[in-house]
């Protein structure tokens, strides 16, 4: 298999990043943020937090894709899906609450939602079943946006529309910047969609934040390396951009990828969950395929909607400014079996995780 | 979501791939994102489509940096910490 990911978690390195990372660790309190719920599992599952400096606290931003889609695009999905629209998602967005009714609510209901791997499903559905009328509920950032305009350029069949609802994270990264009394001394960013946008996006953070960043794999030994890095950064008072995640991450990202998704959509200002709208954080179709889009297909006007459940601090955990265990519902009210929030529903949510591991990040 | 799977194209016709995950299982995914693609590659798989080669030279040459950098810096740290005991 590629260079045997069990290399990429090698005790002995650990053990020695670690000794180093205690080495380079300031006496006052670092934290360092990152932008990716895969970055969160890696660093729940692995426990690295237990292997850094007390001091050094990683914290997680608006890295889970299906945490951010806002209450109103789930309640348009489950009204097409309780008006006969077969809506195709992906499984984490079944259970995200909407205002009123999450999609597994409108399955319940005799909706028809089924499950979807990936965008491709949804076209091979469409063509077979060429009396039925489907959405692709198209969530997630740089990663997932080139997969959907693919097949938005090949001609999807007459009978399929897309719920764009794709956001873009260098937005998200900047707006964690803005907030005053958010702490951030370094940040990790997201391996996956930097192989797509490439590592240029990111040198706004260290030119005109004066923010270390290092762009980062997803085994354990890359995000210790990350951490030594920007604390080696922050040693030498000389933030900069690096790329710790050379076997997938290039310069110039995926050019094709970035050429279809420019093709596809345009970048427009977009609402994010608890976070508010952000400029020139989504993506929208280019006029010449609004056909296939199903907010224009089927009139569907966004109303007001609720975002989040009372007492439900997601908006909080999706910027690091709380731990799951700081939120009073957390593990009482809310678990992985009754999730009050989004936080809670999707594998990628910090909620989520923590609560698979033992209520610990 | 934005989990993206290493994965050793095993056949190519067209846009489509098949792909080995590391089982031996085969799985058929797309690969109209890369510029090229060739079987023996390996590559990253999202949704079903590969969206990236990866470098088998990168990934030895930063585990090759990786234990070198560490070997100096424990000798660096080795001698930091003798210092604190004296
Ligand atoms: S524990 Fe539940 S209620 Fe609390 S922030 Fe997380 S998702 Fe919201």
């Amino acid at each position: 298999m590629f260079p045997n990911a069990s290399r990429f978690r090698d005790p002995k390195l650990t053990e020695k990043i670690t000794r180093h990372i205690k080495r380079l660790a300031p006496s006052y309190t670092i934290k360092i943020c990152h932008v990716c719920g895969t970055h969160e599992w890696t660093i729940t599952h692995f426990g690295l937090r237990s292997l850094l400096p007390q001091n050094v606290d990683v914290i997680a931003g608006p890295g889970c894709p299906v945490c951010v889609i806002p209450a109103a695009e789930i309640d348009a999905a489950v009204k097409l899906a309780l008006e006969g629209v077969t809506i195709t998602c992906f499984g984490d967005v079944l259970r995200v609450p909407g205002s009123e009714l999450s999609l597994m609510d409108a399955k319940a209901r005799g909706g028809d939602v089924r499950v979807v791997y990936g965008v491709g499903n949804a076209v091979r559905m469409a063509k077979q079943e060429t009396n039925r009328e489907f959405v692709f509920f198209a969530i997630g950032f740089e990663t997932t946006a080139p997969s959907t305009a693919v097949e938005i350029l090949k001609k999807p069949p007459s009978n399929l529309s897309f719920l764009i609802t794709h956001r873009l994270i260098p937005p998200a990264m900047e707006l964690l910047l803005g907030i005053g009394d958010l702490q951030i001394d370094g940040f990790i960013a997201p391996g996956h969609v930097s192989t797509i946008i490439g590592t240029e996006p990111y040198r706004i953070f260290p030119e005109a934040y004066g923010m270390p960043t290092v762009i980062a794999g997803f085994e354990p030994l890359d995000v210790l390396f990350a951490v030594s890095m920007i604390l080696q950064q922050l040693k030498e008072g000389k933030p900069k951009l690096e790329n710790e995640y050379k076997r997938a991450v290039t310069a110039e990202g995926n050019v094709k990828a970035q050429k279809l998704m420019q093709q596809a959509f345009k970048t427009v200002a977009a609402e994010w969950r608890g976070l508010g709208r952000l400029p020139d954080s989504g993506l929208a179709l280019r006029e010449e395929y609004e056909k296939y889009d199903a907010k224009k297909r089927y009139d569907i006007r966004t109303e007001k909607a609720r975002d989040l459940l009372p007492g439900c601090q997601c908006h909080l955990i999706m910027i690091g400014k709380i731990k799951p265990d700081q939120c009073s519902l957390f593990m009482k009210e809310c678990a992985p079996e009754s999730p009050k929030g989004p936080c809670m529903v999707s594998v990628e949510g910090t909620c989520r995780i923590w609560a698979k591991h033992s209520g610990r990040g | 979501m934005c989990l993206a799977v290493p994965a050793k194209i095993v056949e190519i016709s067209g846009d489509l791939a098949k792909v080995d995950f590391g089982s031996g299982v085969l799985r058929e995914v797309n690969i109209m994102l890369l510029e090229e693609a060739k079987k023996g590659d390996y590559v990253l798989v999202h949704a079903g489509y590969a969206i990236q080669l990866l470098n088998e030279e990168e990934a030895e040459e930063t585990l090759r940096l990786w234990k070198e950098f560490l070997e100096k810096v424990e000798i660096v740290g080795v001698d930091e910490e003798e210092e604190h005991e004296n």
